[in-house]
């Protein structure tokens, strides 16, 4: 077969992704296809489009393989009903296997980055210490991550809000001052900015800088190509190297797989495809795991939700959706004690609304009626520093598709109960009328003593008190020890000389704070040390 | 409630009885199947009518009370269901393809949502009923059913413009060109 001219048969140009690569919708193939490259990256979110611009950088031939979608600004209408079944992972209805936890997670060109709220924190110190001293993970102090943040934070204009937060956001701020915790401005990685509010249905102004509008046109232009509604596989192996990827087209809905097969060869794949995809992949390859954690200690930061009426009007729909922080209850509590929080505020648009209130009927049309004077908290649960917060595992359905086994632990449930405390607290200091804790029947208080006694008598159990996630990491731990470590400190996998690993499954533990941004870091920083190995001409040594 | 037999037929319904309702699938109840509510009759034949019955009472409050306006509402979020569930991955499809057999078979329809009529003829008491005994029931798989139509059908409904007067969401701003 000639590749050469399917590839040149096939080449289109996206809509609005400038560059000069080739970009294959497989859901339009008539025929199988062999391509070949430097280096195959599995993914396009914030690992693999950093990984993109790297290698090309470098001077290295890519081909990206995304199962979504390609969308851009003009696809982004800023409504709900066509954004959540066309850019997240089921319908932004992934759930966990026992169906308690509903994960929010992109599959589209950008992955996550297109669709998540721009919130950018760097790697927490406490993590990293955690990480050098419980999990003797070496040479990623903050010292050590520090040029490599400030490289993706220029590169990705991660910069301070400098815009009032919404009321949404402002309720936080203002409760959190009044019961006296901190509170603070989250940073974003925005350029001309109009504070719509939309940025979970995609930025329709290409302000936000998710990989679908900076790297992976880098890379394109670069030569890369780019391969779209391609399910990976799996990975083909001789001995301890990856020899080629297989990839299944999918149809035009990205349903199903069709008949029509991808092969990809390179001399190095990048498996990047998300904390639930990437040990899947792994898995479905049957690669090596002597160890047997392969897909173990998956970490989500279970969100737990509390609603409440303001007197005045928030609009939680309108403004950057996501800018104020309170990390007052992980600042204060030694990372492997009691399970801490991040509080934030998440958007308010009518079908995230209803689907996250309770109950059904007259009590929830009630509350839907106060949309605009609704305010509502999260609580970001930091698991995975506890023995007893292992986190979940991610094993294969019958399909082969991926599932993650996330048990939702007594450890984690008194974590969520003193969070529906402090919650309701700050929306009452913050002078809410009335707050609904997100749990059982869906009650309101109207008064913080009232809401604290039913808090205490909540019986918090998994789908009675809705749990959901929006960032999922770990399941292939990086470090140097290979039956702790599924990667080496380079993001090579243990006993797979050619294969890295660059995304969120890399971390050990959860970040404790929303994961972008440490996902750029260490892709940044991991992807430079590949290129440069690369480009030596090591690329096809076993080891060094 | 759920007792220690509904347990049991449940867990029987999960093996032999789930058999039984595929074969049956022909010649249970068939609601009408428009273009819209086609991914849902791909399921089961008797979806689109438990879902027509069901979004009534789960958006009591939330409809307009208007005859004619009502009925639109019922109609487009029902097909507002069929075209998420079309996008749905192969495995969560069987899955509410399972749920659908269960709810359509009459008796694991009576059984477990304790729903004697056909679902066109279901009253708004008893499918009420039929949503609380899940949402509150102190087995797992049922309320994750419950909230799994819960979320499809709260969906369908906010996703759709027409709601948004009732709710004061004025809807997305207009971007300048």
């Amino acid at each position: 077969m000639n590749d050469r001219t399917d590839l040149f048969r096939l080449r289109t140009t996206a809509n609005g992704l400038a560059g000069g690569g080739a970009v294959i919708d497989a859901s339009t193939l008539e025929r199988d296809l062999v391509l070949e490259a430097d280096v195959v990256i599995v993914g396009t979110g914030a690992g693999g489009g950093i990984a993109a611009e790297t290698l090309s950088e470098a001077g290295l031939r890519v081909i990206l393989v995304e199962e979504g979608p390609l969308r851009t600004a003009r696809d982004f209408h800023m409504d709900e009903a066509e954004a959540y079944p066309d850019l997240y992972q089921d319908s932004a209805a992934r759930k966990t296997k026992d169906k308690a936890i509903n994960i929010l997670q992109g599959r589209c060109v950008g992955g996550g980055t297109t669709v998540n709220w721009t919130s950018s924190f760097r790697t927490p110190p406490a993590t990293l210490a955690h990480w050098a001293r419980a999990l003797r993970l070496d040479g990623f102090a903050v010292e050590d991550m520090a040029p490599w943040f400030e490289r993706v934070e220029a590169r990705l204009s991660v910069t301070p809000w400098d815009i009032p937060p919404n009321a949404n956001n402002e309720a936080l701020a203002r409760g959190a001052a009044a019961i006296g915790i901190t509170a603070g401005t989250i940073r974003r990685n925005v350029k001309g900015c109009a504070n719509l509010g939309y940025c979970g249905m995609g930025c329709p102004i290409e302000a936000k800088q998710s990989m679908e509008v900076t790297t992976i046109p880098a890379a394109l232009a670069r030569g890369a190509t780019l391969v779209t509604r391609a399910r990976a596989l799996a990975f083909a192996q001789e001995g301890d190297r990856v020899t080629a990827l297989t990839c299944a087209a999918m149809d035009g809905a990205g349903v199903r797989p069709t008949a029509r097969r991808i092969t990809l060869r390179a001399g190095t794949f990048v498996a990047a495809a998300g904390a639930i995809g990437t040990p899947g992949l792994l898995l479905r390859s049957h690669a090596p795991d002597p160890h047997a954690i392969l897909g173990k200690r998956t970490f989500l930061h279970p969100v737990v939700v509390s609603a409440a009426l303001m007197p005045d009007e928030v609009a939680g729909y309108y403004g950057a959706p996501q800018t104020v922080y309170s990390d007052h209850f992980l600042d204060t509590m030694p990372v492997d004690g009691p399970i801490g929080f991040k509080l934030e505020a998440p958007p308010l648009h009518p079908v995230l609304a209803a689907i996250t209130l309770p109950n059904h009927g007259a009590a929830h049309a009630g509350w839907m009626r106060h949309l605009p004077k609704m305010q509502v908290l999260l609580a970001l649960l930091r698991d995975g520093f506890h023995p007893a917060s292992p986190g979940g595992t991610v094993t294969l359905a019958g399909d082969g598709t991926p599932v993650l086994d996330y048990p939702l632990t007594p450890y984690l449930w008194e974590g969520a109960r003193r969070a529906f405390r402090v919650m309701a607290e700050v929306q009452f200091a913050a002078g809410a009328t009335q707050v609904m804790p997100i749990h059982g029947d869906g009650i309101a208080y109207r008064d913080w003593r009232t809401a604290r006694a039913a808090i205490d008598g909540f019986t918090l159990a998994p789908l009675v008190t809705p749990v959901v996630s929006a960032h999922v990491m770990g399941g292939c731990p990086l470090g140097a020890d290979p039956r702790h470590a599924v990667v080496d400190t380079a993001g090579r996998h243990h006993h797979l000389a050619n294969l890295y690993v660059l995304d969120g499954s890399l971390f050990p533990t959860s970040i404790g704070a929303n994961p972008q941004l440490s996902i750029y870091a260490v892709a940044v920083r991991l992807a430079s040390g590949l290129a440069a190995k690369l480009a030596r001409g090591h690329g096809t040594a076993p080891a060094s | 409630m759920t007792t220690r037999r509904t347990f049991l037929i449940v867990g029987l319904a999960g093996g032999a009885t789930l058999a039984a309702a595929y074969w049956l699938r022909a010649t249970r109840e068939r609601g009408p199947v428009t273009g819209a509510t086609a991914p849902l009759a791909a399921l089961d034949p008797a979806a689109p009518a438990i879902i027509a019955a069901i979004v009534p009472v789960l958006l009591d409050g939330a409809l307009p009370a208007e005859a004619a306006a009502r009925q639109a509402a019922v109609t487009e979020t029902v097909a507002g269901v069929a075209r998420t569930v079309s996008g749905l991955p192969p495995a969560a499809q069987k899955e509410l393809a399972e749920l659908f057999s269960l709810l359509g078979l009459p008796p694991t329809r009576v059984a477990l949502a304790g729903v004697t009529t056909p679902w066109a003829e279901a009253g708004s008491a008893a499918v009420a009923a039929f949503l609380e005994r899940w949402r509150t029931s102190g087995w797992m798989l049922l309320r994750s059913a419950y909230d799994a139509l819960h979320q499809l059908i709260l969906a369908a409904w906010y996703g759709n413009p027409r709601s948004w007067p009732s709710i004061g969401y004025p809807g997305p701003p207009r971007i300048g060109q």
